[in-house]
Formats: C-alpha cells, structure tokens, sequence
C-alpha cells in the first residue's frame, strides 16, 4: 500500500533552508496586504482557515490520521471565546485563552476515545464525535440554537491594540496564523514530528522499535486540536460571530479539501489550500449550491489525478522538501 | 403506552435503514475496502428515482421498489467502473475522500433543482390504513417496511453465507489473487458487489420516501449516523450488521420516548461506551 504523501525526500539542512525562505517570503507577502488594496476581510479568514488547514494537516500529514472532524474543534473554541467576550465580557486575549482551553479539553476527550481505532474507523469516529456536537450545541443555551452568538465585541488586545480597527485586527490575526505556522513547523521538524512520521510509515516498526505509538498519536491529536481551537478563536473576532456551521460535518470536509488541494503532508500546502478554497467560495458565491457541486469536482479531481496536491507538485518538481 | 408503541416502531423503521445501510457498507468495504461516503447520496437517489417514476412515467410504488435500486445500482457500478476502481492499491483514505466527493457532487445536483424541501410520496394504495393490535394502532405501511427490510437484510444475509456465488465473494474479500488464479473473474465481481450494496442503499431509499419526505439531504446525516453504527457493530459479520442496525433503531426510539433531548445523540453516545469497552466493536476483529 502506497502512503498518502510522498515523503522520499529527505529532511536535510538545505531543505530547512528553502522552507525558512519560504516562510520569510509568505510572511513578508501577508505583512504587505493591507498595503495593496485587497480586502482584509477575505485575507483574514483565509489565514484562519490556513491556520485551521495547518492544524488538521500534521494529523494526516505526519501521523497518517484522517479526522473528518475538525470542525469540532474550530467551533468549540469559537463558542467559548464568543462566550468569554460577550458574556464574561473578557479581553481578547483572555478570550482566545479561553477558546484554546476549551478545544484542549475537548481533543483530550476526543482524542482518548478515537484513538483506539485507526485507518478507516479512526475518520468514521471522528466524524461522529463532531456530529454529536453538532446536536449538543444545537441545544445548549449558551450558544443560541440556529442563530449563533452574535454581535461580539472586539475589544482592545492587551488594552493597547483596538482590535475594530481592520488594520490592527488584521495585523494581530497575521501574528497568531505566523505564530502558530511556527509552531507546526517546529513540532513537524522535532524529534516528536519524525517519530510520528516513522508511525505513519510502518506503525508495527515503530511499535518493534520500543516507541508507545499511542501515545505519539494522542498527542499529536490533542496538539492538532488545541491549534484548530487556535484558528476558531481567532475566527471569532473576524467573523465576530459564532454558529452552528463552524460546527458542521461540512466544515469538516472543507478542511480536507483544502489540504487535499495544497497537498497533505506539505508545510504550505494547507496555507495555499485555504487561499484557493476561500477565493473560490468568494467569487462563485452568487452560484448557490453549485459552489458544494464543484468541491465534490475538486475532491473527485485531486483524488483520481492530483494526490500530491499543488504544493507537494511543485516540491516534487524540485526535488525539495516544501 | 400507546405513545412507546408508536416510538418503537419508529424506531424499527430507524432501525431498518440503519441495517439496509450498514448491510451494504460493510459488503462494499469487504471488497473494495472503500468506506463508501456516497451511500447517504445514493440512498437519496433511490427515493427521487422512485418520485420521478411515479411523477414523470406514472410507474407506481411496487415497480420503484424492484427498478430503482436497479438504476442507481447500475449508477453506482458506473461510477465503480470510471472512478473507485483506480484507487486499488492506494491507501483506504482515498477511497473515503473520493465517495465524499461523490456524495457533494450528488447532493448538490439534486439541491439546486429541488431546494432543500421534502417532495411528498403518496402510500400505494394496497398498503393505506392500519390496523387495531389491540395494544396499538399499527400503520400497514410501517409495518411492511420493517418486514420487508428484515426478509431483504436475511436474503442479503443469504446469499452472501450460504450461496456458491456468496463463497465467492468471502473468497475474494480473503485473497482476490488466488480466487482470479482459479478463473473468478474477479474485478467483475467488484463491480457487481459495489451495484448490490449500492442496491440495498436505494432499496432503503424507496422504503423511506412515503415515510420521511423526499429531500436531497435526507441521506447526509443519515451517513453519519450509519457510520457510527457501523463502528459499533463493526464490519466484520453481515449478521452483525443487521441486528446491530435494528438494535439501535429500537435504543433510538426508547429515548424518543424516555428522553427525547438526546435522542438525537444517542447513538453516538452508545459508540462512545463501546470504544471505551471494546474498541474493536461488538463483532469487529481488529482493524
């Protein structure tokens, strides 16, 4: 059986050299939006879906699991920060604390029960765990059913940075994507990460060789979750609302289509993922549901002739690691 | 009283959509070793295939029942034939990531056409009215289709355990090398067990669409929910499948009656208590 990412190439100083450029460029390039006329608004949720895309990429990508149900972990962060802002009435940062705790206990939780499966079943529990948020946040008081928790204050970031300002909240949201990227990419490149690439490639091996598997695997679930939840309470304070369809099974199958599309196991290939993805909900948004038809299109596509995605081509291309 | 009655049932006719459902997932992923996301899709296709014969070509309900899973069967193994057949070989999550992208592509069709309203499904004559058990008022037409789905689910059952043909099949899903080295055509074979679990999938479809209305996304959650089914009772067992299937429909149905806030994440809860007892599932081996 072939692995699901082409992963011949070895990780070597020269490779952690191109990837340093590549990230100095893509950072340099995000500092340069509110400079260029783009609307910050589509920038700002395509980085959390980045973020979100990046997250769900070191399961798959490095691990070798599949959640379908990451959406769980975007949409409780998001309620809790909503939550601890609106109620509580919080300041940001306490906020997006509150949000990154919540989505730690919940992968903690999650993360114990789906673990015990893998391959196939492992994606099949996920995706029923997030359904079963689903229908607990349909009902909970606290999150208003169908309409969400809305109308959330921004407030100002450690009392200085008034975060309804879009250039600031678009400064602070580019702070924590970057930061969060960073610490993907360190994990990924850590004796952790190459354990964990060594599970995803002959797990029986791994397990000979002395390494608790399982423990490996729990852990990079709970840390791919707690930066999902990361993502979703950064969302909160762009979208400054919270509903039901960060919650979604849907939700969930759009984070594999963004990785898919940038290319799993790839370090920038969920960032591009999620630009492309976001980009084309935007533009065909007036299409209605013909925008659904044509991400099964991309999904059938990437999986029948495009598996290495648009990043993990051009990697390959170059014989780099990217 | 008379309200847990019509609960259970309830949950019975649940109950047999789960079975049909996780009865044709589990013979698929027994030999194509796809999890095949598109089955709440197809099971959808079903109930519009039975809607448009009988609004477009004025074929009533007992041919629906026999042409229909024929049609979408007949879809499906297209689809095995164009798509699901290039990914042997390739790991299992691509088959899952390719029947998701199946079942969008499907539902969306159907939404942009239809919305996301339910088109009403007349009950055939034959089947209108019920019946006093004397404890409960019995719909006929509830009462044929858990009937009919369990006579369905042993026949599938059946064929697949007791059946030279069904030998075959368990032949093939062991080591499909051998069994083409003694002149089993077996890709074949492939595509015809992915048009029968596909079948069963629109069978369950036409069942429902008197019952639940006709929606492009009645089979979306459906999925869902089948899938922790499956991860319950595990795909190992046919037999496991259905009383599995019909079990959980029965548990889904008491909460209606007892608890009705969570009858909606009952089933998940009850696979979240199994994987923390047996993570291989009630009948599973380990995967």
């Amino acid at each position: 059986m072939t692995t699901l990412t082409d992963d011949t190439l070895p990780v070597t100083p020269r490779a952690m050299r191109d990837e340093m450029i590549a990230f100095v460029l893509m950072a340099l390039l995000l500092a340069s939006v509110p400079f260029t006329g783009v609307y910050p608004f589509f920038v700002m949720q395509a980085l959390c879906f980045a973020l979100l895309a990046c997250a769900f990429n070191l399961l798959i990508g490095y691990g070798g699991l599949l959640s379908f149900g990451h959406a769980m972990f975007l949409g409780t962060a998001g309620y809790c920060c909503a939550h601890a802002l609106k109620v509580w009435a919080l300041p940001p940062e306490l906020g997006i604390l509150v949000g990154i705790a919540a989505a730690f206990v919940l992968s903690l939780i999650t993360g114990y029960i789906s673990i015990r499966r893998q391959g196939i079943y492992f994606s099949m529990i996920t995706l029923a765990l997030s359904q079963l948020l689903y229908f607990i946040y349909l009902q909970a008081p606290f999150t208003h059913g169908e309409d969400g928790i809305q109308g959330i204050p921004q407030g100002r970031m450690f009392g200085v940075f008034d975060l309804s300002k879009p250039t600031v909240l678009y400064y602070v949201v580019l702070v924590g994507f970057l930061a969060g990227f960073l610490l993907i990419f360190r994990i990924i490149n850590s004796p952790f990460g190459e354990v964990l690439k060594a599970i995803r490639e002959n797990e029986p091996r791994a397990i000979s060789l002395g390494y608790r598997t399982d423990q490996y695997k729990f852990l990079a679930f709970v840390l791919s979750g707690t930066l999902a939840g990361f993502a979703g309470a950064l969302k909160v304070f762009v979208a400054q609302n919270a509903s039901l369809t960060d919650v979604h099974w849907s939700m969930s199958g759009e984070v594999v289509l963004m990785t898919l599309v940038g290319g799993l196991g790839t370090i920038f290939g969920p960032v591009v993922g999620a630009f492309a993805i976001i980009a084309m909900q935007q533009y065909l948004a007036g299409f209605g549901q013909w925008v659904t038809v044509i991400q099964g299109s991309i999904f059938v596509v990437c999986v029948l002739t495009f598996r290495r995605g648009v990043i993990g081509e051009i990697a390959h291309y170059f014989r780099r690691s990217l | 009283m008379q309200a847990l009655y019509a609960q259970l049932l309830v949950g019975l006719i649940n109950g047999s959509f789960y079975a049909l459902l996780s009865l044709g997932l589990a013979v698929i992923f027994g030999m194509l070793n796809i999890i095949n996301f598109a089955h709440g899709a197809l099971y959808m296709m079903g109930a519009f295939v039975a809607y448009f014969l009988l609004n477009l070509g004025g074929i009533n309900y007992w041919w629906a029942l026999l042409l229909a899973p024929i049609i979408v069967g007949i879809f499906g193994m297209i689809l095995e034939r164009t798509m699901l057949q290039w990914l042997t070989g390739l790991d299992h999550l691509y088959g899952l990531l390719l029947t998701f992208g199946i079942a969008l592509i499907v539902q969306g069709v159907f939404q942009n056409y239809f919305g996301s309203s339910g088109l009403p499904y007349a009950i055939p004559d034959q089947l209108k009215g019920g019946m006093n058990l004397g404890f409960m008022f019995l719909p006929i037409y509830r009462g044929w289709v858990v009937i009919f789905s369990l006579v369905v689910c042993i026949a599938t059952w059946f064929l697949i355990e007791k059946t030279r043909l069904g030998a075959y099949l368990r032949a093939a899903t062991e080591n499909p090398t051998l069994v083409r080295a003694f002149g089993v055509n077996v890709p074949r074979m492939i595509t015809l067990t992915y048009g029968l679990g596909v079948g069963l999938a629109a069978l369950a479809g036409v069942l429902s669409a008197p019952i639940n209305q006709v929606r492009p996304l009645m089979g979306a959650d459906l999925i869902i929910v089948v899938f922790a089914v499956v991860v319950i009772g595990g795909m190992g067992s046919i037999m496991g499948s259905i009383i599995t299937g019909f079990a959980l429909g029965v548990i889904e149905g008491l909460t209606k009656y007892f608890y009705p806030e969570a009858s909606n994440t009952v089933v998940f809860v009850l696979m979240v208590l199994v994987l923390l007892v047996k993570p291989t599932g009630l009948t599973g081996r380990a995967a």
